[in-house]
Formats: structure tokens, sequence, C-alpha cells
């Protein structure tokens, strides 16, 4: 993760950049980023010699592209993107690229500490994954999506096995797709596997597997849990040690299952998005208790309130004390805490997030056309035209605040009284 | 009067699947849908009939066959659900061949016979319990059970891989960029008004489409993005070969993809079982009453644009044109007006279609049976004359098709009936007649 004491919390307003100096320069900008610090922003620019290239804090790389896109800041703020030159595409890090080129690259992912860097490839040995410009030395029929270790050291992605042919029902009940971890296949095939997790260990990898054409089961390593179901959702790793968590569908309904035993007594219309806490003590989940009707429920026990629309992901607190999450209700966006909803709702918000000490919440969130910093429920007295998610201090005393504002990139640290 | 049975289709995934079946199994099987999935539903529905056979002029089947009964609603259960409940499960594999074939292949789902029964009794239902209980038994036509197969994997339906798809984006972007300056196909822009999905055929066969929308989006000033992850596909084939557990699969990834982008609402191209998936049984299934982020088609996107101002017509198109109306938008969600709005704007020779809005006939494609395959392509253009019939009525040359099993299926019935007709989706004839602002004009 990003080290927030290394952050500056002391300048209270920086002018990083003139947006409008950039739209004077450049035919076309596209998607903005902003780094984890707020000391950059990117974005990919369309040069007059109708060439691609990132354009960070006003200044352009020097390698220019045919197509520059899916840029990201990782953690460490390098900044990487997909690249095309010459028709082969490849990763670029801060103006350079990998020394391999792909037929085809895409869904660039960072490892935690943004050291490592990996893509899902189409190279000339079939399908694989580049992790940190060396590719899998297997190439595959199809890779799909992947996972990227803890310790950046790995990668595991569904594959197909083998080639089927058109219409070939027979084939692919056999089942040709696995995981392979490092481009080496999981000794037993699927039907399906998705949803491709690795243990807090990184050696260790889980997914969701489909092992009859109804029936469902998480597998470890390749070795699928020895009860099946009617249905799984995506498998998670307890924080420590190699013990699974998944939603499984049974006769009465959803419920948490650990290592495929039933670990909830109770049963949902709906069961998904599990999280720890930080503590690794409880267990939360999105939960529809009826139909129509969604909520979080923690240890297997709902919040009362539920609520009609959707729920989004669970967050809890840094203390594992409290848990908020985006709910929607007749089309307006808010978030709930501990069960009770803020009073204000929104066109849209994003991600809560706790303070350090756990007593305060804060989310970006977007009201006709203007972006907000609502805090514990109440909007921010700034409106701004973009805004990225707020940033607590160490302390818990300032808020990292990074915004465009007529057209000018700013980084601004607030103390939390003074948002309103 | 035709027969159905007379020729033979052989269809591997119901000839070589049944091999596999036995009595206890179908058994079992039929009777846990029966006591566990359906049954108070299925309960009333079988104690409120009373057989009076009025659904039976609603149906496209049995009128092009010349009224025979066995391609009725009413007789199509008769033929497969009546005798499951009365012989309590104890069925043959033959008899869940005949199931298939009836309720995957003869029967669209189309809902027009509920319309007809004094009752209101959704028969589309009962026909898709007869295709629950062939799937959980493996018996799918081969065709159909490949697309599931698709979907499951890649969650669209026309095994498009994931750097297919993300290149077609790419190329066509650049293509409407020599009609429309700046045109654009925003990927992963987190935060945008509308995410735009589509059905895998236009990635795979009609790419093209995806460049119309960059050319209409950019025109109309919308602020929009596509996920270059999967859940672009807003198809759904497996809600119709009875794989519901694929089906929710498939509609849960649409709305993540919704979720994550932070879209205010989702446009859906021109599809209109993809509309019933999205709207109402994928999110059914999932425990969502409504579709969780708002869903619009884009009959009614178009709708707004134009009456809006926001696409402004610089010239109508002029060939005589007539239309499809897809069952899932217009019999199943009313934007039949919306429909003609579009293309009375669009057109100088709208020619209307009878019978129409509701009360219009399927396509005979939708509902999966398109999807069945060739082997069963001759059965379905032949279950259809009344469409036929319909169209050549209306004098038209081109019949707009804002569904793309109805463009597919309303083809194949030109083509075997020799109407002389074409077919086109709305966007097509959008960007022919729209005012493209002389400042978005490409060099």
């Amino acid at each position: 993760m990003a080290e927030l004491e290394s952050f500056d919390w002391e300048t209270k307003e920086k002018l990083v950049a003139d947006i409008n100096e950039w739209r004077s320069k450049f035919p076309a900008i596209y998607e903005f980023v902003v780094s984890n610090d707020g000391e950059k922003i990117s974005a990919p620019v369309r040069t007059e010699d109708d060439e691609f290239t990132a354009c960070v804090n006003g200044e352009t790389w020097e390698n220019t592209f045919e197509k520059l896109w899916s840029l990201k800041f990782g953690y460490d703020d390098r900044l990487a993107g997909l690249s095309r030159k010459d028709d082969e595409w490849t990763v670029a890090v801060d103006d350079e690229t990998w020394e391999e080129s792909f037929e085809y690259a895409w869904n660039i992912q960072l490892s935690p500490d943004g050291k490592s860097i990996a893509v899902n490839i189409k190279g000339e040995n079939g399908y694989g994954i580049a992790l940190n410009g060396k590719t899998w030395e297997n190439g595959f029929v199809e890779a799909r999506d992947f996972a990227i270790s803890p310790n950046g050291k790995f990668t595991a992605a569904g594959i197909q096995t083998k080639r089927l042919g058109e219409g070939d029902i027979f084939g692919f009940a056999e089942g040709i797709w696995t995981v392979a971890v490092n481009g080496k296949p999981w000794e037993r095939n699927f039907l399906n596997v998705w949803s491709i997790t690795f243990g807090s260990d990184s050696s260790t990898v889980a997914a969701e597997v489909r092992v009859g054409e109804y029936e469902y089961a998480i597998a470890v390593n390749g070795t699928p849990w020895n009860k099946v179901f009617k249905c799984v959702w995506e498998p998670i790793f307890y924080p420590q040690g190699n013990d699974v968590l998944a939603p499984v569908q049974v006769d009465e309904g959803w419920t948490m299952a650990k290592n495929g035993e039933l670990i909830w007594d109770r049963k949902f219309v709906q069961t998904w998005h599990q999280k720890f806490s930080p503590d690794g003590q409880k267990i939360a989940a999105v939960v529809a208790p009826e139909f129509g009707k969604w909520t979080i429920a923690i240890d297997g026990s709902s919040w009362n309130r539920t609520f009609k629309d959707a729920v989004l992901p669970p967050v809890f607190s840094p203390d594992s004390k409290r848990v908020a999450a985006i709910i929607k209700e007749n089309n307006r966006w808010t978030v709930a805490v501990d069960g009770a909803p803020w009073g204000e709702d929104f066109d849209m918000i994003w991600d809560p997030v706790f303070s350090p000490s756990s007593d305060r919440v804060a989310a970006k969130a977007e009201k006709e056309g203007k972006f907000c910093i609502v805090l514990d429920g109440k909007p921010g007295k700034q409106a701004f035209e973009n805004l990225w998610n707020p940033v607590f201090s160490p302390d818990g005393a300032k808020l990292l605040i990074r915004s465009i504002e007529d057209g000018k990139y700013y980084r601004r640290v607030v103390p939390v009284e003074e948002v309103y | 009067m035709a027969e159905p049975a007379k020729e033979i289709v052989v269809d591997p995934g119901l000839d070589e699947t049944i091999k596999k079946l036995t009595s206890e199994k179908i058994e079992k099987t039929i009777n846990k849908v029966l006591t566990k999935g359906a049954a108070a539903r299925l309960k009333v529905y079988m104690q409120t009939c009373v057989h009076c056979g009025l659904c039976s002029e609603a149906c496209h089947f049995y009128l092009s066959h010349d009224k025979d009964p066995r391609f009725s609603p009413v007789g199509k259960v008769k033929q497969t659900l009546w005798e499951i409940v009365k012989r309590k499960g104890r069925v043959d594999g033959e008899f869940i061949k005949n199931c298939s074939r009836i309720a995957h292949t003869e029967c669209n789902v189309c809902r027009r016979c509920s319309m007809y029964c004094p009752f209101g009794i959704d028969m589309a239902y009962l026909l898709l319990l007869v295709r629950r209980i062939c799937a959980l038994l493996g018996v799918v036509p081969q065709y159909l059970q490949d697309t599931v197969n698709s979907h499951a994997v890649t969650m669209n339906q026309m095994w498009v891989k994931q750097d297919e798809w993300i290149d077609t984006l790419q190329w066509q972007e650049e293509d409407a960029q020599d009609e429309v300056k700046n045109a654009r196909i925003p990927l992963d822009k987190e935060g945008a008004e509308i995410m735009y999905s589509v059905i895998g055929p236009e990635p795979k066969f009609l790419a093209q489409l995806l460049g119309n929308i960059s050319m209409i989006m950019t025109v109309a000033g919308m602020d929009w993005t596509m996920p270059s992850f999967d859940g672009w596909d807003n198809s759904n084939m497996p809600m119709y070969s009875g794989d519901f557990e694929n089906m929710a699969r498939v509609e849960r990834k649409h709305f993540e993809a919704a979720f994550k982008l932070k879209v205010k609402k989702i446009v859906m191209g021109e599809c209109g079982h993809a509309f019933r998936g999205a709207v109402y049984d994928g999110p059914k299934w999932l425990a969502w009453k409504e579709p969780p982020v708002p869903l619009i088609h884009a009959v009614q996107f178009y709708y707004e644009l134009i009456r809006d101002g926001k696409i402004k017509i610089a010239r109508k198109f002029e060939q005589p044109v007539t239309i499809q109306e897809p069952c899932n938008i217009v019999r199943g969600r009313g934007l039949g007006d919306m429909l003609r709005y579009i293309m009375r704007a669009a057109c100088e020779d709208f020619r209307d279609v009878y019978p129409r809005y509701e009360h219009n006939y399927c396509c005979a494609a939708g509902g999966g049976v398109i999807n069945c395959g060739p082997p069963w392509k001759k059965s379905r253009v032949e279950g259809n004359r009344v469409k036929a019939e319909q169209l050549k009525a209306t004098g038209a040359e081109i019949v707009v098709t804002p569904c793309h099993n109805c463009h597919s299926g309303i083809e194949d019935i030109i083509n075997y009936h020799k109407l002389g007709m074409h077919v086109k989706f709305f966007s097509e004839i959008l960007v022919d007649v729209m005012e493209i602002p002389d400042e978005l004009k490409a060099e």
C-alpha cells in the first residue's frame, strides 16, 4: 500500500497542473488518472502528429505510440499503460516500454505494492500472462482474466487446455478449462473456472469451478471441495492459512461455506461480496434476506434495515468494529454505516473511506453534475468539476482532496473540520 | 395439414444426450422441478386452465401450420407438461427429446398467447419449465447448448475472446472517426453517465454497428462508456435453454460492470431477448426486484435523442419501410409508440403492419429458437408463414428490426418466402439520415 506517512500533509494547496493549457496543446485528451499522493495527474493525449503519448503534470513522455490507453498509477506512483507501436502491443511504464511486445495485451493489473505489473497477452505461443515483461513459458488456446499474488511474484489465469471444434458440446462437457499458475495448469479440468484468487501466502490459489452441468464447488490448488452446490460465487481466503470462504446455494437459499462446510445458520435469497474484517475475526457480506430487499450481514446476522435497489460490497473500519456500504434506493445513492443510511442521497457515490481511528467516514459523491466530499453524511462546502476519492491523514485530522476546478488540478490538504 | 414429425431433424444435442438418460434420473429430475422449482405457480396454472383453446389463434406456428392443434400453445403444453405431470415424471428419453423439440424449437416463448387466454395464463412460463427439465437432463439442441457454453466461458454468446472484443472496439472507433471527428468508444470511463452494452454478434459479425453507435453518441454529445472487461454482453441464451444458473451469472456480470464503472444507466443495443434477460428474468433469479441500474432499450434511447433534439434528422430515408416489433420490448415493455415515433421521424414512407403493437406476431427466431441453429431453420421459417404474409402486405422494401434475433429471423423469412425485402437495424438508418454538425464532420 502507499505509505501515507510519506505524503505531504503540510502544504495546504498545490496547483499541480493547468488542464486548460493541455487543452490548447493537444487535439484530444482522454481519461485522467491521479497518483495516490495527489502529486501527479496524467492522461493519454493525442498530439498534433496524430500520435498518442502520456501527459504527466503538463509534460509529455518522449515516447509516442499509435495508441495508449488504460493508464494506471501504482501504489509506488509509477504510471503504467497499454501501448501500441508498429501494430504490436506492450506495457509502457514511466515512459519506458517492456522489451517484449505482443499481438495483443490487455487487462493491466498491479500488485498491491505496485512493484509488479501484469497483463493478459496474446503472442506467438498463444494466450498467457506477462508479468513484469516476462511471459509465461507455456501458451494456451485461451487465457482469460488473471489474478496477481499478494507478493507480486505469481499470476494465475483460467485457461483452455485444448481446442474445441465448432459446436462441440460433447468435448466441452468433458471439461477443457482449468487454472494455470505461472503457466502451469492444474491437473484437473472443469467445465468452467471463474474468480481466481490467491491466498495471503501467495502460494495457494482458489477458484469457482463447475464440476458438472449443474454442480458447482470451489477448487483449491486444483482440488475441488468434497461437496458440490447448486451454485457458488467468488471465493476468498481467510487472512491467515489456506481456508477458503465462499457463498454457496443450497436448497433453502444462499449462505456462507468454509472449505465446503456451511458456517452460517441463516439462509438468504442472495449472498455475495464477503469480506473479512482487518482483524480477521468477522465476515461481512451483501445479502438479500427477502426478495428485493438488500442489506449487509455480519457473521450471518443482517442489519435490521434493508434497501430496495442494491447494496454494494461492505467496507470494514480499521478497528474491525464498523461496516459501511454503498446503498441504492429509489434510484438514489448514499452510504449506510452500521445499518443507518446517511440522510442525504446523491446521483452517484463512491466507496466509503474510514478514518484511521474508525470514527469518521468520507466518500466522493456526485450531485447535479458536480462532485463533493461527503463526511459522515454531510456534503462538503466545495463543489468540483472532477474529484478523486478522499484520503485521511495518518492521524485522521486531515483529508487529502484531489480535484479539478475551473480546468485546474489541485492537491489540497484540508483539516476535516473545514470540509463543511 | 403440416405434419410436425415427418421430417427427421438430426440434432446430437437431443439424439445423443437422451442415450445417457435413465428412467430414475428423469423421474427424479422432473419431480424436483415440479415440487421445488415450480410448485405454486404451476399448480395455479394447471388448475386454472379450462382447455378452451383460445390461445391457439395467437400462435404463429399454429396459424402457419393451417391451424394444426399440435402447434397451438395449449397443444404444446398438452404434449409435454401435462403428460409429465400426469405420469408423475415416469417418461422416457424419447419423450424428453420430443419435449425439447416442442419447447426449444417450436415455441418462441413470445407470450402472445397469454393475451388470448381468458385467465392470462403465462403459457410461455410453462414451456420454459419444460425447457428447464430438458436442460437439467442435458437435452438441449446442440447449437443452443453451444451458445450457452460460450456464455458460461466468455460471458458472451459468440465465443468472443477478450482481446477480440477490445480490438474490435478500437478499430471501430477509428472507422467512426472517418465520418465524425473525434468519435470515440470510451473504454472503462468511470463515472460516465451511460454504459452501452451490446450482444455478442455485434463484435463477431456486425462490427459496423459499434462504429454506428460511436457516431451517434458523439453527435448527440453523450457521456458514455463501454467495459473492456466481461459484462459487456447483455444477451442471455442460458435463459432460454433452461440453465438458469448461468443465466444469472451472465446477468450479474452485466450489472456488476455497471456498478464498477459507476454509471447512472445502461443503454442496450437493438436486441429484444437481451432486454428481457436484463430487466426481468435475470434480476429476479438474483433477488433484484428491478434492474439495480436503470436500463433502457435502444429504441427508447433513440426516441429520447430525437425528441430532445440531440439528434436532428438532415434528410429522411426514402425507401418504403416497415417494422418488425420485437416481442420483448413491445409486448413486454410497450415501446411500440416510441418505435413508430422514431420511424416516422427518420423515414419518409413508413408503412405500418397489421396486427401491430402487442398483438404483432413474433419473428419466430426469438426465445432461443434461431439459436437452435441450421437443423431447425426450415421448421422455423415454415412456422412463420403468417409473418411473411404480414410483411408482404405492407409493400415495404425495408424491414427495420430493432432486435438481433428478429433481424436474422426476418431475413430468413424474407429469403425463404421470396419477399424481395431487406432488413436493417434502426441505427443503420439513423447514421444515414442524422445531421452531423459541421464542426464534427471529418475532413
